[in-house]
């Protein structure tokens, strides 16, 4: 290794005034390539926004904005209707957090503050791995084993013992088929969680030592500690996190349609078969023809899925920013 | 400019390798998935014959007609026959290539395979939420000495569309007017009751996870998955279960000559041991193919597909070989329709 250097040093230099500038003509590439690969991706997006809307424009046209809030989807009639995907979409979300969310807070609290050194990798390395499932392996185990479960042991006791409370109870009617939304719900919330998690535990551990120790000194429970300081310290950017992992439930596709039942109908039980825009999509694509009201219909229904997906990363990303400005 | 030249000289290279290396000729289809093991049986045979391999992608009905109409294969595959309309205006000949049926499937505790006796309507009216338990009268009634319990009945359905989910809400359409005006016949349709799987596995699985579960599968399916099925009414009234012989008498019962573009109906046909619910599938060929040689191809291969070696393959697989007159009818069709640019006959 110094020989080379030596060498090289011997018999290579030159003097300054006679180098030719190797960059001269490599630097404004690198440059060039780097500003391609940004303006690329502005517009592969702005390209697939355009694709999909003017692909259901035909929709729009036909449906009008009635589009958005009608109950059907009736391919024999040819009658359209969002209304059902979009519920089911949200509502399939919301349950996915609503159960994410307090395990979310567990594994990343534990992780930060209680789990002892030689446990805080295996754990940390086990969330991570969950997030590397592929989704269809999600959407088999919860049809093969989560479903089944659901429809014995689950189901019919809830059915049974909250189904009669007015107001309350239809939340829960219906037979118990094991599939639907609060299946599909717990699907996606252990599929969220590991990216809730992971956004949890960055926030904690960035909560400065100062402050921590400072409650500690003055007595604080490790609870106290976690409730009065590294929470309200990270509040925004874990609501961040949470509208992130909102988001993802959102738009996945293939674990979802394996367990929600796909039925086009309006239920407000958590029990019920309902659709979400994914799934729908994913199921009609292939047997819809070139230049149908059908396909057309489903291409608005993915504009309008991105249209809610852009909403919800906008607002997750501007709270996780006010918490770094 | 001389970079063209070179560019294309390395074309015209590459292509006479490609052609040297691979003196057989292959031709593309794609479409329904319903058949597709049997296009695939047969597709590997054939080569072995012949040389020459069919490469056959299973995409759905839907995709099949709309790579045919942009003429990306060189024939497509649909369950459901194509409109009179659009086969003219794409410029396509419609002929079936193989004939396959569709039974039910239950999960009721006690019950075993071709035990229960349904008919087309109750049918109809469990899919419609109308006969919500497995004791209903209606089924009681048909099923003296079977001890039916008080069970939900939970209808399952294909919640992908296909040519299955076709077949059978025609034949719903067909036995019950209710469902006809409410509900009507297409690849996918808007379930008044019950839950939805994806594919005939989703299908299956689903039924055979819940207690009362009642769901529609291909025999094909059903079969080599050895499933609880049922026995059903046909039109003359006999209850018979699903079984080989039973199909063909409905296929030989269908009126081929009546009917346009061979989209001859073979739901609930007349005949005394015929089964209610077979359909055909379809191939989709151009009129006017682009490439000749491939569809000249495709020709010989569901011409050798209609003989011994094929109809063989096709009833180990459960699927049941088209009449003899039908294929007649067929092959006189691919001489008169079936045209090279200069007006021969491919054929």
């Amino acid at each position: 290794m110094d020989a080379t250097i030596d060498s090289s040093g011997a018999t290579g230099r030159i003097p300054i005034h006679q180098a030719k500038s190797i960059g001269g003509l490599s630097d404004p590439l690198f440059v060039g390539a780097l500003w391609a690969s940004g303006i690329f991706v502005l517009i592969l997006l702005g390209l697939i926004i355009a694709q999909l809307f003017l692909g259901g424009l035909p929709a729009l046209q036909e449906f009008g904005l009635d589009f958005l809030w009608t109950a059907s989807w009736n391919p024999v009639t040819e009658k359209y209707g969002a209304l059902v995907m979009i519920y089911g979409t949200l509502f399939s979300a919301v349950i996915a957090v609503v159960v994410a969310l307090p395990l979310s807070f567990g594994i990343a609290f534990f992780l930060t503050e209680i789990a002892p050194q030689p446990l805080k990798r295996p754990i940390g390395v086990a969330v991570q791995l969950l997030a590397a499932v592929p989704s269809i392996i999600y959407g088999m185990w919860g049809f093969f084993v989560i479903a089944p479960l659901m429809a014995a042991y689950v189901q019919p006791p809830l059915i049974d013992l909250l189904g009669p409370i007015p107001v309350l109870g239809a939340l829960f009617q219906g037979p118990p088929l094991g599939s639907g939304m609060f299946t599909a719900g717990l699907i996606l919330a252990v599929m969220i969680v590991p990216f809730i998690t992971a956004m949890f535990v960055e926030t904690l551990e960035s909560v400065p030592p100062m402050l921590k120790e400072s409650a500690y000194g003055v007595g604080c429970t490790t609870f106290e500690v976690y409730r009065n300081v590294s929470v309200p310290y990270g509040r925004t950017a874990m609501v961040g996190a949470v509208m992130l992992g909102l988001g993802r439930a959102l738009g996945e596709t293939m674990a979802v349609t394996f367990v929600i039942g796909n039925a086009t109908r309006l239920s407000a039980s958590l029990f019920a078969p309902g659709a979400t825009i994914a799934s729908t999509i994913a199921n009609e694509f292939p047997e819809a023809p070139i230049g149908s009201l059908k396909l057309t219909s489903l291409l608005q229904l993915g504009f309008i899925l991105f249209v809610i997906s852009f909403i919800v990363l906008a607002l997750s990303r501007a709270l996780v920013r006010s918490r770094l400005d | 400019m001389k970079l063209t030249t070179i560019f294309g000289a390395a074309i015209a290279v590459a292509g006479t390798l490609i052609a040297g290396s691979a003196s057989a000729l292959d031709f593309n289809g794609a479409g329904a998935s319903f058949p597709a093991p049997v296009y695939q049986s047969w597709g590997a045979k054939y080569k072995e014959k012949t040389g020459n391999g069919l490469n056959y992608q299973s995409i759905g009905s839907g995709g099949g007609q709309n790579q045919i109409i942009n003429r990306t294969v060189d024939f497509g595959a649909s369950d459901a026959p194509m409109e009179s309309a659009k086969l003219a205006s794409a410029n396509l000949l419609q002929f079936p290539a193989v004939i396959g049926s569709i039974v039910a499937t239950v999960n009721i505790d006690g019950i075993a395979s071709d035990q229960l006796k349904l008919t087309g309507p109750i049918l109809a009216d469990i899919y419609l939420g109308k006969i919500t338990k497995w004791n209903d009268k209606a089924i009681a009634d048909l099923n003296a000495g079977v001890k039916l319990p008080d069970q939900a009945i939970v209808p399952v359905y294909r919640s992908d569309s296909s040519g299955t989910s076709y077949v059978f809400t025609s034949y719903l359409a067909e036995v019950s007017p209710e469902w006809k005006s409410k509900v009507g016949a297409a690849t996918s349709v808007q379930w008044p009751a019950g839950a939805g799987a994806k594919g005939n596995e989703g299908v299956a699985g689903t039924v055979k996870n819940t207690k009362g579960g009642l769901g529609y599968v291909e025999f094909v399916y059903a079969a080599a998955n050895k499933l609880v099925v049922t026995q059903l009414q046909n039109k003359a009234g006999k209850f018979l279960a699903p079984s080989v012989k039973s199909f063909m008498v409905a296929a030989d019962a269908a009126d081929w000559t009546g009917s346009k573009d061979f989209a001859a109906s073979m739901l609930n046909t007349s005949g005394e041991g015929a089964w209610p619910i077979v359909s055909a599938t379809y191939i989709l060929l151009p009129k006017n193919p682009t490439n000749v040689e491939a569809s000249k191809e495709v020709m010989k291969f569901f011409e050798w597909s209609y003989g011994k070696d094929g109809g063989e393959i096709a009833e180990k697989l459960h699927y049941i070989p088209l009449p003899e007159s039908v294929v007649k009818r067929i092959e006189a069709a691919w001489k008169a329709e079936v045209k090279t640019p200069d007006g021969k006959p491919v054929f």
